[in-house]
């Protein structure tokens, strides 16, 4: 038997509410199943349960609970789960709070229910549709949670709650507002991890300016003959050549522990990402070293529409091993980041420019990038952080090799 | 589709799925669409994309400056 907890989706986040079970008691669970839907201060997280076993006593929905707390408890295959709710309730009511609907959510628009250009035509279970149309919603309308991006019947009776409970606010605790997220609470969050990061963690910071121009005539040369659905953005190819150089430079991708510095297993680039009305979520692309550009271009783009649009998933929230933040074209042309702890690292790039560049003695005309590194010296100094930016450098100046 | 409020009900519909809460009738005719409805690198791709495939039109990259504001977008899809 093994206790299914309130997972810490990052250093900020200490409670969270299950607003939905997506699996019944006694269903079996595989590691890495969704099994309910949390809400936090990032929106509403897909929680992935990762034993393998039978699922039982699972928590009422609606309760803001700790992390750490019981959520459900799961029994090996074959055995049944106990049914001891007590236990675990009296745990939990201990610190549960009244889950009070903050000021300004309902206000917040849903996202939900946008059809994505790039997939404007969603496949959508039987099931799915049957009861959409009962309750009087456009299934064709819904975000997908299935495979592919399908309608299931959980992302029906989603939305469903969520029209009801716009009807009946008294309802709106228990919804699952995917993709609102409660902005003061969002703010409050990112306060304290990075009043804790600032505390804590004894910054550096170093910077370079990068020829851009290599990598902006390989993106060119790609996207011009490919439709707008295959295109890439120059942020594809930072997060490689970052992922590559940190494969060269372990000794920023990774967490600092009691001081001492602790390898993470695999690059888990944490994407830093601006959600629409403020706020700010930095989710992993897993293995990002070893995708191609056009996969880590599908991966960012599913991403981001998840991080806004809601779906985001536990393991995303807790596996980035550093974390990347590129500002976009119309951003500022540096930024020196606050590390998200307890990662050591955080890389930053600026908008890309046209500037007077001096090659082989001659001014010309070059599109350049500035790449920032904040590190914590508890894990290493200014010269290793400058053989990461180095090496960053270096990658991007062999666009067809990322 | 050929004809500027179509293109103008196309380019509503795919705000629509990147920004809902952006109105695209508060946005003057020759306002940079980027910077009146705050989209990111992603977004305008998105919004490109979504462009492309309702109108049928490729839309190369190196025509992306003429889509920035709504009368060049209807300009250039309605051409």
């Amino acid at each position: 038997m093994a206790d299914f907890l309130m997972p810490a989706l990052g250093a900020d986040m200490e409670t969270g509410t299950v607003v939905q079970w997506l699996v019944e008691p006694g269903a079996r669970v595989k590691p890495g199943d969704v099994v309910a839907v949390v809400e936090t201060h990032k929106g509403a997280i897909d929680v992935e349960c990762f034993l393998d076993g039978v699922i039982g006593d699972l928590v009422p929905v609606g309760e803001r609970l700790p992390v750490g707390a019981v959520l459900a408890r799961v029994m090996e295959t074959g055995g049944k789960p106990a049914v001891s709710v007590k236990a675990s309730k009296s745990a939990v009511s201990a610190v549960a709070q009244p889950a009070s609907p903050p000021l300004g959510r309902e206000a917040a628009a849903p996202r939900t229910g946008q059809s994505t250009p790039v997939n404007p035509r969603r496949k959508v279970s039987p099931a799915a549709r049957q009861r959409a149309l009962q309750i009087g919603l456009d299934p064709d309308a819904l975000s997908g949670t299935g495979v592919d991006g399908a309608v299931v019947l959980g992302d029906v009776e989603r939305a469903g709650r969520r029209t009801r409970s716009v009807a009946a606010p008294a309802a709106a605790a228990s919804a699952a507002h995917r993709g609102s997220f409660d902005p003061v609470q969002m703010r409050q969050a990112i306060a304290s991890a990075m009043a804790r990061s600032k505390r804590e963690i004894p910054h550096y910071y170093l910077s370079s300016t990068v020829d851009f121009d290599a990598a902006q005539a390989w993106l060119q040369a790609w996207n011009r003959d490919r439709d707008p659905v295959h295109r890439l953005l120059p942020a594809v190819l930072l997060l490689k050549a970052t992922a590559l150089a940190l494969r060269e430079v372990p000794q920023f991708n990774g967490f600092c522990e009691g001081g001492v510095f602790r390898p993470g297993v695999g690059i888990h680039v944490g994407w830093a990402t601006a959600l629409r009305g403020g706020g700010l979520v930095a989710p992993a692309i897993h293995g990002a070293d070893g995708r191609s550009p056009a996969e880590l271009m599908e991966a960012m783009r599913d991403l981001v529409q998840r991080a806004r649009a809601g779906g985001l998933r536990s393991s995303e929230l807790t596996d980035p091993t550093v974390t990347v933040t590129s500002l976009g074209d119309r951003g500022a042309e540096s930024v020196l980041g606050v590390i998200y702890p307890p990662q050591v690292a955080i890389i930053g790039f600026g908008r890309v420019v046209e500037r007077p560049w001096v090659v082989d003695g001659q001014i010309v005309a070059r599109r350049l990038v500035n790449l920032s590194l904040a590190a914590d010296h508890r894990t290493s100094d200014g010269h290793l952080g400058g053989q990461l930016l180095a090496a960053i450098q270096q990658h991007l100046q062999s666009p067809e090799t990322l | 589709m050929k004809n500027p409020i179509d293109i103008r009900q196309l380019a509503t519909d795919v705000l629509a799925g990147i920004a809902p809460e952006a109105d695209l009738s508060t946005v003057g005719d020759h306002e940079d669409l980027r910077e009146a409805l705050d989209l990111d690198s992603m977004d305008f791709l998105n919004f490109i994309i979504g462009l492309s495939q309702g109108s049928g039109v490729p839309i190369p990259e190196s025509d992306y400056p003429r889509l920035f504001t709504l009368q060049g977008l209807v300009a250039y899809l309605t051409r």
